[in-house]
């Protein structure tokens, strides 16, 4: 059933695939933004790349939810999924395909924005070190968690009047553990420190938040279609 | 024990009922009134003149009776509107769900006055009004939960979709705070060695007082909660017989239908 689900699923996001694009695009966007705005130096990018990385792709993650939730919303197919599967089967299906569709592709272009912000950026003579497979795996980590959480504020606000920025006001600030551990695992990197703690403790999110939001998703689910 | 069990399921029944709570909770409100006066007559006298001076912070010090109160019950505040919102979830009762609503602007407001005093705590003692410390922050993010709960209910038309939302958002938070809490602890601690909530025996002519207007607050807190509370009932009940009679409007609509 969750099979049948998530093909569903993906089938719709890829009929639909220039929409599927455009985190994508707000991702590199956003992050290229920095550089103009606050200084191109490349010593000055490094300490801020983490911090930077992190928050678009929280911000990517959170406005491509829509696209999942919105369209089975408003034309009643997500009452029919209810009726036909159990309400943590149906929000497992759409994290899964959301992550897939969107948390995955971050994680895969995230190298180019580490050039983009000098993150590998050694001073004349320093030993030149590669942090961008730290990176990847911090946003790789953290992604999924991401989709797990925004799911719930997603699906608390279907029936709301107003939406866009309300799932923003919610989630954000459930947000704030991730970011903390994500960027300090890209900052303890560049310290030459040890981040296995911080891996740790972001992998332990995950599959706290793995266990526990389906079924909070699924229940805010049932509540946006009563 | 059946006696017990008894009185404490009465209890629950007659909470769970607008009509008894708002006939009930006119009677409290003086009382609660009363005291809550005397304790912050008492408790401000004795916390503004009577206790000491602090032999480092000096009179900043007294910043202090009013800051720590707040932050108790804007937490306590978070805490009972999980509370809430599970009993609501779980057993459906309509007044835990009001209640739920009731709390929520009134621990906004109290996370709000504890920011704002241990901002103005902060600029003689700390050399600054905003420091990125772990309780600071994480009572930043608790004022975050607090207006998402309001815009999240406030967003429906529907109201029993809102409860049962906000009702949701209330609890996942709930479970986030204590994270929240110890990750920015832990990044806090990773950046910077240097810690301001030490915490260090605290003289006991300081601890009276903060006791007493810990108490104040709370009794104030309670006066707010019933005050809010009240106005929701009316707000949700204002079709029911019972609340147009007590507000002296029954007569002549009911005259007028049943005419």
């Amino acid at each position: 059933m969750f099979l049948t689900l998530l093909k569903r699923e993906l089938m719709l996001a890829r009929r639909n695939w220039v929409a599927v694009l455009i985190p994508l695009f707000f991702f590199v966007i956003v992050v290229s933004l920095f550089p103009f705005a606050v200084s191109p130096e490349a010593e000055f990018l490094q300490q801020i790349a983490a911090g930077v990385v992190w928050v678009a792709a929280l911000l990517a993650v959170l406005l491509s939810l829509d696209l999942f939730y919105r369209g089975d919303f408003q034309d009643g197919s997500l009452e029919q999924l209810l009726i036909m599967a159990s309400p943590i089967q149906v929000a497992l299906s759409k994290v899964t395909a959301h992550w897939l569709v969107t948390g995955l592709p971050l994680v895969l272009i995230s190298p180019l924005l580490a050039g983009l912000m000098h993150l590998n950026y050694a001073p004349n003579g320093a030993v030149e070190m590669n942090h961008t497979p730290i990176m990847m795996l911090s946003l790789l980590l953290g992604t999924p968690t991401m989709c797990l959480l925004g799911a719930i504020g997603m699906s608390l606000s279907l029936a709301a009047s107003r939406n866009g920025m309300l799932v923003a006001v919610m989630i954000l600030p459930l947000y704030v553990p991730i970011l903390i551990f994500g960027s300090s695992v890209i900052t303890a990197s560049l310290a030459n420190s040890g981040y296995n703690a911080q891996i740790a403790i972001l992998a332990a999110i995950l599959l706290f938040a793995l266990v526990l939001t389906p079924y909070t998703t699924g229940k805010a689910l049932k509540v946006a279609v009563s | 024990m059946a006696s017990f069990s008894k009185t404490a399921g009465r209890w629950f029944h007659q909470l769970g009922s607008p009509k008894w709570f708002y006939q009930k909770s006119v009677k409290w409100l003086p009382w609660l009134w009363i005291s809550c006066l005397a304790l912050f007559a008492f408790g401000l006298y004795y916390s503004l003149w009577a206790s000491p001076v602090d032999y480092q912070q000096g009179n900043s010090v007294r910043i202090m009776y009013i800051h720590v109160p707040t932050a108790v019950l804007s937490m306590v505040a978070y805490l009972a509107m999980a509370v809430c919102a599970v009993i609501g979830m779980v057993w459906k009762m309509k007044m835990s769900f009001m209640a739920m609503r009731a709390l929520a602007p009134i621990g906004a407001a109290f996370t709000l006055i504890c920011l704002f005093t241990g901002s103005l705590w902060g600029i003689p003692t700390w050399g600054t009004w905003w420091e990125w410390d772990a309780r600071m922050t994480s009572e930043l993010v608790l004022l975050f939960l607090y207006l998402g709960f309001i815009a999240l209910h406030s967003s429906f038309s529907d109201r029993t979709k809102a409860d049962n939302a906000a009702a949701i958002l209330a609890i996942v938070g709930a479970i986030n705070i204590p994270i929240i809490y110890g990750s920015v602890k832990w990044w806090n601690t990773l950046h910077q060695a240097y810690s301001v909530t030490k915490k260090g025996a605290i003289d006991p002519q300081m601890q009276t007082p903060l006791f007493i207007m810990i108490a104040a607050f709370y009794v104030l807190f309670i006066i707010l909660v019933i005050i809010r509370l009240r106005l929701e009932i009316m707000n949700r009940e204002a079709k029911a017989k019972w609340l147009q009679q007590e507000v002296g409007l029954g007569q002549e609509s009911n005259a007028g239908a049943n005419g």
